[in-house]
């Protein structure tokens, strides 16, 4: 069957997701652009007896070489040249949506305009005339409307016209200057390029006028000579003197000039500028209103919370439930040997603990999911930006941190949400000290039996405590890794739009099995290995003195006592906590061989209030627990982001048990 | 002639000219804050930052940091 590529580009937020559905169906592939933490989809359809493959490029408003998402779009057209490239554009913001179009002309894609949101336009009481922009742009444009699937047919057909023959696309006129010193690039360009590059010579000249580092590159590798640099520096020193403005910018405002007149010339907009309250901006009169805004945003948090938490809990529950009775019931049928504890405390453990994350991972991709594609992400972004950005972050991260508090795993996961890699790594560097439930019956249990009468002020100090060491480890890390780096907010607020269930539902289900996947390897993987070091040598009582384990415990125990508990039973509690932090307390009943009601009692043989506090400081800052880990891997594909995490965090927290417990002493 | 940052809610006026490092005039330039485009100040944020502008045919929110770059007529 004949096969063809084409690729579907786009603004956010111009429905490009939708047609992406619309077009591949269930038959989708995600995974990542090589090397970085975008999230890259592909899917295919058959029309007419050919197999189309369609890549999904990040959403972008332009093609240069300065972001990430932008540069990942840029590469895949330059190296792949798909035969067909599909940009979306939201016909009700017409202009802005068009001026990626410009740039995909100019690079010289074979361009069908997909103008989605037909339906808007109608409503906003414009009248469009869509032959004369595909007779003016040189390209053919299909009007949709993707979320009703409407005009889907029409444009898979106009693709497969499309991939037969290429049509002559516009060049905007940049004026009488500027085109001389195009063409004269473009003239030496000729004389150095191979037959096999089929990237357009003119957008090769304009972007060595615009000092496009990407393009330099390529140009020095097409030929070892500086002559074609040293001549488009010297051309565009001249016309710069000539205009009175950097290239860069005039050229963008001459494509905008252009824009501009098109729009002119082939939309009628009967209402004037301040005319136009849509349904979205009464809604946003409220919502982003100067007393409701906070409390609406607080109220969508506290029901995210609640729903992730809340619904997923029982769910949560039963798996934890179910495999805890698996276990159980293989150790009885098999006997106590080491392939039923291998079988039931490693394997079905593991696959329970990966799995037991699942109910609240769903809900909490359905909840952001909808948040996003109905556009209330953005305006939530907007009300708490000025705060988070006073702690060095984005108004998006509010969401993971609050997540955090119920669990680090989805609040990690949600870091997704934000656009630039400097926040998303931030983000989800920080996570782990937001002090999760699963860390709570560690402080109850420590807080209830060492300071009876303060127990609640002494578990809120350390939820305090993890957001200051959140907050300082956030300034300190982006001084270190990301200094310089100017992240504007330069954010979108599109429209609100009913997201599409289907659309909805995807979306849900791939990055959830994203979790399963990737995160769930490094989790079971964890289990299995603590259980190993627990089991050997063999003959040894699980998780005992004796065991590999309990001599590490024994080994490290030494290190633990600057903070006041160095037993090898608090070593081996440690160790087991980064299983899953809760552990911590069911290990140390089991070492002492107590049932947990007399835990506390036992407990005061070893600990003093003071080396309390600062086991209960450790537990809550050192190494995130194994699926944090493995959804850290996850999210910011590098090994060296993730050992940054352990090895921070486990520093950190040593550091402050044992500040806690010396200063504690002394002032005790 | 001042700056965007000058503009009170609901207040219009014609880009002058945008300024800033080169990476950020670009952006808001792609943007659509091109000079001689209106630009409407919608909102400004419950806790005072960032504003919410009307530019072209949509809602783009900006810090006043940002806006501080866009000089109007």
């Amino acid at each position: 069957m004949k096969e063809i590529t084409i690729c579907l580009a786009g603004n956010p937020n111009s429905g490009k997701t939708t047609v992406f559905n619309n077009l591949t169906g269930a038959r989708q592939k995600v995974g990542n652009w090589p090397g970085v933490t975008v999230e890259k989809k592909e899917g295919e359809f058959e029309y007419n007896g050919v197999r189309i493959r369609v890549v999904d490029l990040p959403g972008t408003y332009s093609l240069t070489a300065y972001s990430i998402d932008e540069r990942i779009a840029r590469d895949f057209l330059i190296k792949e040249n798909p035969d067909v490239v599909v940009p979306i554009v939201d016909a009700s913001n017409l202009e802005r949506n068009l001026y990626l179009v410009t740039e995909l002309l100019e690079l010289g894609a074979n361009v069908v305009i997909d103008l989605n949101m037909m339906d808007m336009v109608g409503s906003k009481g414009w009248e469009m005339d869509v032959s004369g922009l595909s007779q003016v742009l040189g390209v053919p444009v299909v009007p949709t409307v993707a979320n009703k699937k409407q005009g889907m047919e029409l444009l898979k057909e106009t693709i497969l016209e499309a991939a037969k023959k290429r049509s002559t696309p516009l060049k905007i006129d940049y004026g009488k200057d500027i085109e001389d010193a195009i063409s004269g690039l473009v003239r030496i360009i000729s004389q150095y390029r191979g037959s096999a590059n089929v990237l357009s010579s003119r957008w090769l000249a304009i972007k060595l006028l615009e000092k496009d580092p990407q393009i330099e590159g390529l140009i020095l590798s097409l030929t070892d000579e500086h002559k074609i640099l040293d001549k488009a520096t010297e051309v565009a020193k001249r016309l710069e003197g000539l205009l009175g403005e950097d290239l860069e910018t005039y050229l963008i405002e001459r494509r905008y000039g252009f824009l501009s007149g098109l729009t002119k010339e082939f939309v009628k907009k009967k209402a004037a500028l301040e005319e136009r309250l849509t349904i979205s901006d009464r809604v946003d009169k409220i919502v982003l209103n100067r007393w409701l805004g906070i409390p609406i945003f607080l109220f969508f948090m506290w029901l995210t919370f609640k729903l992730v938490f809340t619904v997923g809990g029982p769910f949560a529950d039963y798996i934890d439930s179910f495999f805890g009775w698996l276990g159980e019931t293989a150790k009885n049928l098999l006997g106590e040997n080491w392939f039923s504890s291998l079988l039931s405390d490693g394997i079905i453990a593991g696959v329970g603990s990966v799995l037991v994350f699942l109910p609240n991972i769903m809900i909490l991709f359905l909840a952001i999911g909808f948040l996003e594609d109905c556009g209330y992400m953005a305006r939530a972004a907007f009300v708490m930006d000025r705060f988070m950005h006073a702690l060095g972050l984005h108004g998006k991260s509010f969401i993971p941190m609050v997540l955090g508090f119920g669990c680090n795993i989805p609040g990690i996961m949600a870091a997704r949400t934000l656009e630039t890699r400097k926040d998303r790594i931030l983000t989800i560097l920080i996570n782990p000290f937001m002090s999760c439930s699963a860390r709570l019956p560690i402080y109850v249990l420590f807080a209830g039996a060492f300071f009876p009468k303060h127990a609640g002020f002494v578990i809120f100090s350390m939820y305090v405590l993890g957001i200051i060491v959140a907050i300082a480890t956030g300034r300190l890390f982006k001084s270190l890794f990301f200094r310089g780096e100017v992240a504007p907010l330069i954010m979108e607020l599109p429209p609100y739009r009913m997201p599409t269930i289907r659309g909805t539902l995807i979306h849900m289900w791939e990055r959830s099995s994203v979790f399963l996947k990737k995160a769930g390897t490094i989790i079971l993987g964890g289990v299995v290995l603590v259980w190993l070091l627990s089991s050997i040598p063999p003959g040894v009582e699980y998780a005992s003195k004796e065991s590999l384990i309990g001599r590490l415990g024994s080994f490290l125990a030494p290190l633990f006592k600057p903070a006041g508990f160095g037993f090898w039973q608090a070593a081996v509690a440690l160790i087991f906590g980064i299983l899953a932090k809760e552990v911590v307390v069911g290990t140390l009943g089991t070492l002492y061989g107590v049932e947990e009601k007399g835990l506390g009692s036992v407990l005061a043989k070893y600990f003093t209030p003071i080396s309390a506090f600062s086991f209960m400081v450790m537990s809550l800052l050192y190494i995130p627990c194994i699926a944090s880990i493995g959804v850290i891997k996850a999210e910011t594909n590098s090994w060296k982001w993730t050992s940054l995490a352990v090895g921070w965090s486990l520093i950190v927290g040593w550091t402050m048990a044992v500040l806690f417990y010396q200063f504690g002493r002394i002032f005790a | 002639m001042g700056l965007l940052i000058t503009l009170k809610k609901g207040e219009r006026a014609k880009i002058k000219k945008v300024s800033g490092n080169s990476t950020l005039r670009q952006r808001l330039l792609k943007m659509g804050l091109v000079p001689g485009e209106l630009i409407e100040v919608e909102r400004v944020a419950p806790l005072g930052d960032p504003i919410d502008v009307l530019i072209k045919d949509y809602h783009l929110s900006l810090r006043k940091e940002e806006a501080r770059c866009i000089e109007i007529e």
